[in-house]
């Protein structure tokens, strides 16, 4: 593990842009992103598909095509600066200090491979000095703490002979190899169904708790942010718009786009007239995004803002009311005030009569 | 997997016996005299309608064409007595028959000619995959490059001139009018290895490098789909070497497509390669079967016939084999 200087956090992003030059455009995924992520601490980054949040993560392993993609700002993970770094120094981090699982296992394990062979592979090719039997036992060791049964013998089969959850453990596993001090999770439970998806967030607790490990899950499932995370970053267009302490942003909302999210977020022990609301309308445009704040053409509460500046002017990330930690990019200027009065009657009526949290 | 192999060496006789059956019936039911061309060459170009009438008898085209399919097949099995016009001609199993041209043995003929066949398909094919999979490899690591847009174009140039000025143009310039390759001839490679190397290399090269393209084409497609694949990006992200990532869980499943087009292919080049051995003049089966066909040499029109459907039905079941190699979802059952 590097050392990390005194408090700066061990990955540190610094207004991260990407972007992907393509036939119809330049297509701006990530703008001007900033977060940080503790060891043993959990950041959740929530948003829509295309809402740049897995293009931000992929960013901090390199795996974007250099060919295709610009990078720009600073990723520093454990001390190293890792915007422009060199292909063989950025391949010594990938899947040693940094791993990351992808969801569908199914398609991110190759079909034709072992499971051992899959994971022996990602230990060798960071411990040069061990030998295949050293790094089979090193994957049967793996797959037992991810709570596979027999170990010894699943180690010899191919993934379609797993099940989803199986899969999805061995993919951990093989993430965790190496003891990686930062774990990026895509989506880890968005192919499973909901018990296993449960089963994988317990083990991903237990593993981070045993490992210390700092880790960033990628979801657009509020329920995982609400279990797993320290910290939420919710993304849209490409740009963090609501970023803080976990709890604060799930029960304090300041952004109308979060409040979407949370509204449209099914909850079968809730109270039967609690209502799910969709977000209108589409994810914007990357080639061509909306002038002004990205989310006004579908924000209903646009009209409170005092005149045009939702569609001319962007917002920007700035503490709210609760304190310097919960930054949101919103022009509303009370927007505890309509949370509570218009949304959480809609969402949640039981908390209303209980009184607010 | 044995019960695999001999399930398919069952179904694929069965295709063979067909094949056999349906060429024997074409020609027997067909508009010209298959006697005709022997009954002209022995009288000078004089056959008269009684003579033909006589020949086909001599044939045996006046018995039912079972009887004579059947004698026709039990000859493969065990020595066969062909009588041709007052000469008795003994022709041991397994016995193709007689060819009506010049009343040689058509096994005999096979036994020379289907090694020259053999040497231009193996070495062939091989350049196929060398040539085509490691430039469709380069192209597709580099796509949207320079030196993939190059490569493509060339190989569509390529591959639109016509293959025999191809080879006739390599012929005469590289052989006849510069030496710069050594005189094309084919020596059995159990003689002489390296006579047999040096005698077909230039055809080899022509034939590869003109096959080749279509290889360069199909396996950058199917390089290009998988490079995109989930599981190439998790080999990238557990920090391998871009070498291993293209070749051993890229290359690995771009190869199944490719598999595919190369086991037909191979069994067309084992079926003759007409224009090569044309131009090259080389003795293979493919020349052989092109004119026994015009002057309805039977026999060898199905000894020829039977190569193509025994090759087609051989690579079939070693292109499932390479499949259940390469991909373990794939049982042999």
């Amino acid at each position: 593990m590097t050392s990390v200087e005194g408090n700066e956090p061990y990955l540190k992003v610094t207004d991260l842009t990407v972007r992907f030059p393509t036939a119809d455009g330049l297509v701006q995924a990530v703008t001007d992103l900033s977060y940080g992520v503790d060891l043993g601490k959990t950041l959740g980054i929530v948003g829509e598909s295309g809402s740049g949040k897995s293009v931000s993560s992929m960013a901090v392993l390199g795996l974007h095509d250099r060919r295709s993609a610009q990078i720009d700002g600073s990723i520093v993970v454990g001390g190293t600066e890792v915007v422009g770094l060199s292909e063989d120094k950025m391949r010594s981090l990938r899947g040693n200090s940094v791993a990351m699982i992808f969801q569908d296992a199914l398609a991110a394990l190759h079909p034709f491979y072992k499971i051992g062979k899959q994971l022996s592979e990602a230990y060798l090719v960071h411990h040069k000095g061990a030998t295949k039997r050293e790094a089979r036992a090193r994957a049967i060791e793996m797959l037992d703490r991810v709570g596979i049964p027999q170990p010894d013998r699943r180690v010899d089969n191919y993934p379609h002979q797993f099940s989803g959850g199986m899969r999805q453990r061995a993919m951990i596993a093989m993430g965790l190899i190496n003891n990686p001090s930062l774990l990026i999770a895509d989506e880890p439970t968005t192919a499973l169904d909901v018990t296993v998806q449960a089963q994988i967030l317990d083990l991903l607790q237990d593993l981070q708790r045993e490992f210390n490990s700092a880790v960033i899950i990628i979801t657009h499932d509020l329920g995982v942010v609400a279990e797993m995370a320290d910290d939420v970053l919710v993304m849209y267009g490409g740009r963090a718009v609501e970023y803080g302490p976990c709890k604060d942003i799930l029960t304090h909302p300041e952004m109308p786009y979060t409040w979407g999210l949370l509204s449209s977020v099914p909850d079968v022990s809730a109270d039967t007239n609690a209502r799910m609301i969709p977000i209108p309308g589409n994810p914007p445009s990357l080639l061509a995004p909306p002038t002004g704040c990205a989310f006004h053409p579908r924000c209903v509460h646009a009209s409170k803002v005092q005149g045009d500046l939702c569609r001319t002017t962007l917002p920007e990330l700035l503490p709210g009311v609760r304190g310097e930690n919960h930054l949101k990019r919103c022009h509303l200027a009370n927007p505890d005030a309509i949370y509570e009065a218009e949304v959480l009657p809609e969402i949640a009526p039981e908390i209303m009569e209980g009184g607010l949290r | 997997m044995f019960s695999f192999l001999v399930k398919r060496v069952l179904a694929g006789s069965l295709i063979v016996v067909m094949v056999s059956i349906l060429v024997y019936a074409l020609f027997w039911y067909g508009p010209k005299s298959p006697a005709l061309e022997l009954c002209r060459r022995d009288t000078n170009n004089r056959c008269t309608d009684a003579k033909l009438v006589d020949y086909e008898q001599k044939l045996g085209y006046d018995n039912p064409i079972y009887s004579e399919y059947g004698k026709w097949a039990k000859g493969l099995v065990s020595e066969r007595k062909i009588e041709f016009g007052t000469t008795e001609y003994v022709c041991a199993a397994p016995c193709l028959g007689l060819s009506y041209r010049d009343r040689s043995q058509v096994t005999e003929q096979l036994k020379d000619r289907f090694p020259v066949t053999l040497s231009l398909a193996l070495g062939a094919s091989t350049l196929y995959l060398l040539i085509g999979v490691s430039t469709g490899v380069l192209a597709a690591r580099r796509r949207g490059t320079l030196a993939d847009k190059v490569l493509v174009a060339s190989t569509l140039v390529f591959s639109s001139l016509p293959y025999y000025l191809v080879a006739l143009l390599s012929f005469l310039l590289l052989t006849l009018s510069t030496s710069a390759f050594p005189e094309v001839q084919y020596v059995s490679f159990f003689d002489n290895p390296a006579s047999w190397f040096s005698g077909l290399l230039l055809v080899w090269l022509v034939m590869g490098l003109y096959g080749a393209t279509a290889y360069t084409r199909y396996s950058r497609g199917a390089m290009v789909e998988a490079l995109s694949e989930d599981y190439v990006r998790t080999a990238k992200a557990k920090g391998l070497r871009s070498r291993t990532v293209v070749f051993k869980h890229g290359l690995r499943s771009a190869l199944v497509p490719v598999v595919t087009i190369f086991g037909l292919d191979v069994a067309f080049l084992l079926s003759g390669t007409v224009f090569t051995e044309a131009i090259f003049d080389l003795e293979g089966i493919g020349k052989w079967g092109v004119e026994a066909t015009y002057i309805k040499d039977l026999p060898v029109v199905q000894a020829t016939s039977l190569i193509l459907a025994v090759s087609v039905v051989v690579m079939n079941v070693i292109v499932d084999i390479v499949y259940s190699v390469l991909d373990p979802r794939v049982r042999l059952s």
